[in-house]
């Protein structure tokens, strides 16, 4: 592969832009039958919490026009199983590997950011955004306050480490949110996590997710994760890593002139477990049609009306 | 070990009023599969795979029976010879054989199909006991006498074979020749009253589970389902611990 696709994120360099988005692609063993994972820019590899979680009764999914809603609750075999027996194996993979992180409390988070900060993990990715959780995930990512103080008390436990926050697009404003949360210390931005959202069977009268609501994700957010990208690239300093729809090069690249300096792909790898290879492929050949020496050239690089 | 990939459909029939039957040439997936897997089959227009379980097993391709459910199974439906379909395949852990031993198969309606595949691998030492609403919904019996099995037909109305649920047979047979294993795949209420008689009269039991799902290989874990294991209650995943659980682990509250 040449160099045309390396990007550089904080300080830490990936062969690629593209890399599978947290809880679509587990720790990577699922696929590796199809590709191997070297070929990949990163994993951001499924959310981790201090202790296991079951997450959420089933149903846990439900289709939409162009996406679809899930409500897994951040099941994970907590963070003990993921430094032991989960990140020894990715480190033979040889990508780069995101450690995702979510807490109940401030203090939870702390104590995974330490954890994470003593391992081999490149970076990490503090999830402020699940909104399938009844502590901590979006009640942090809603608010400034919160936002800035659980990136402020990761921080301070992570000083080795590029501190990535993931962003909720469930708020009025996500500049403010970005610019509270850049003031507080982190490294990087990821957005959008999933979006609110319903469906219910007209049959039954009853939603079809068991938690009622779930996170929607799919082609369907893509324009809104693409306009948010755009706005928080013009509001922080800070890197952002563009996420929400992605399915297609023609999309990374989309993403990538929104303002994104790398991609994470998520529910589409559901539809075709060979979405990011595909997308890695496109970029390249996008490059050199292009006359490209580097995809970086056209990270921010739309010209607004 | 899967594949996905785009293969031809080389037949395809009604096998009752809304149900279809497809024969899928594809050697690399038929090589892999075992009795009890299943596919997830791309539906044209929809961002979901469904899944389907994996009905026959040849040398060079499988065979998919399926009911049209909603609207991706209808798009699927629309699929004829000649076409081709987008498939993730084989997937999950199937079916225990046990060579040279007898089974009891039991299929509830659209839970019949992949009894297919785990009854023809015993031939003669399968009965394969299946429930239908009606005659008009009865799939596969010819196909399970051509592969030696001993079939037991019931329907909820009598229009065709006995009248009443399928565990009124079953409890017949574990009384009078006990087999060694009891496969079943079904309505969950089924499926629990199949697993009762397991426990009562002590013989292995397996059952196939159904549940939405999205990647279907155990990376997204939306498919979750209630299973004990060692005394402790786990969320375990249909797509890749099952969709074959020994009925023992699962908990049918």
């Amino acid at each position: 592969m040449s160099d045309k696709l390396k990007v550089s994120v904080c300080g830490v360099e990936f062969k690629n832009p593209v890399i599978p988005a947290s809880g679509t692609y587990g720790y990577g063993r699922e696929y590796e039958c199809l590709y191997p994972l070297s070929k990949l820019g990163g994993i951001s590899v499924k959310g981790t919490t201090l202790n296991p979680r079951q997450g959420n009764p089933a149903p846990r999914v439900a289709e939409t026009p162009s996406g679809m809603l899930n409500s897994v609750g951040l099941q994970n075999g907590g963070a003990k199983k993921f430094l032991e027996y989960e990140l020894p194996n990715l480190l033979t993979k040889d990508t780069r590997i995101i450690a995702n992180i979510a807490g109940a409390t401030a203090e939870e988070c702390a104590e995974l950011a330490s954890m994470m900060n003593a391992s081999k993990v490149d970076m990490a990715e503090l999830n402020i955004s699940c909104p399938n959780v009844k502590q901590g995930g979006a009640a942090f990512g809603t608010s400034c306050a919160a936002a800035e103080a659980v990136t402020r008390a990761v921080k301070r436990e992570l000083p080795d480490k590029p501190l990535m926050v993931k962003l909720s697009p469930n708020v009025t404003s996500i500049t403010e949110i970005a610019k509270a949360v850049e003031a507080a210390g982190a490294d990087a931005l990821s957005l959008i996590n999933t979006l609110l959202g319903m469906r219910i069977d007209i049959k039954t009268r009853r939603p079809i997710l068991k938690n009622n609501v779930g996170g929607l994700s799919g082609p369907a957010v893509f324009p809104i994760a693409v306009r948010m990208v755009w706005q928080v690239h013009n509001a922080v300093n800070i890197p952002v890593m563009g996420m929400g729809g992605i399915s297609c090069w023609e999309d990374a690249v989309e993403m990538m002139m929104a303002g994104a300096s790398a991609v994470q792909v998520g529910a589409a790898i559901f539809a075709d477990p060979y979405t990011p290879i595909k997308i890695i492929h496109g970029l390249e050949k996008y490059c050199d049609e292009n006359n490209i020496s580097n995809i970086s050239e056209i990270v921010g690089s739309v010209q607004p009306w | 070990m899967y594949k996905q990939g785009k293969y031809l459909i080389v037949k395809k029939k009604a096998a009752a009023a809304g149900v279809f039957d497809l024969t899928i040439l594809c050697p690399d997936i038929a090589r892999l599969a075992q009795p009890g897997q299943f596919v997830q089959a791309a539906a044209n227009g929809f961002f979901l795979r469904r899944p389907i379980s994996i009905c026959e097993i040849y040398d060079d391709s499988i065979r998919l029976v399926f009911e049209v459910r909603g609207k991706g199974t209808e798009a699927l439906s629309a699929l004829n010879a000649g076409d081709n379909i987008d498939l993730i395949a084989p997937l999950g852990k199937g079916f225990t054989v046990l060579e040279g031993k007898k089974a009891v198969c039991v299929g509830g309606g659209i839970g019949t199909p992949p009894m297919l595949s785990i009854a023809s691998r015993y031939g003669k030492n399968a009965r394969v006991i299946s429930g239908f609403r009606s005659a008009d919904a009865v799939i596969l019996q010819k196909d399970l006498a051509g592969a030696g099995c001993e079939t037991v037909l019931c329907t909820d109305d009598g229009s065709a074979g006995i009248h009443g649920l399928v565990t009124v047979p079953l409890e017949e047979i574990l009384k009078t020749d006990k087999p060694d294993i009891i496969y079943a795949c079904g309505p969950m209420p089924m499926l629990k009253g199949v697993a009762l008689l397991a426990k009562e009269y002590d013989v292995k039991c397996e059952v196939s589970l159904e549940q939405r799902m999205a990647c279907g290989v155990g990376a997204c874990l939306v498919c979750a389902c209630k299973t004990v294991r060692n005394g402790e209650q786990i969320l375990s995943h249909v797509c890749k611990d099952g969709p074959v659980f020994d009925s023992g682990e699962v908990d049918f509250s």
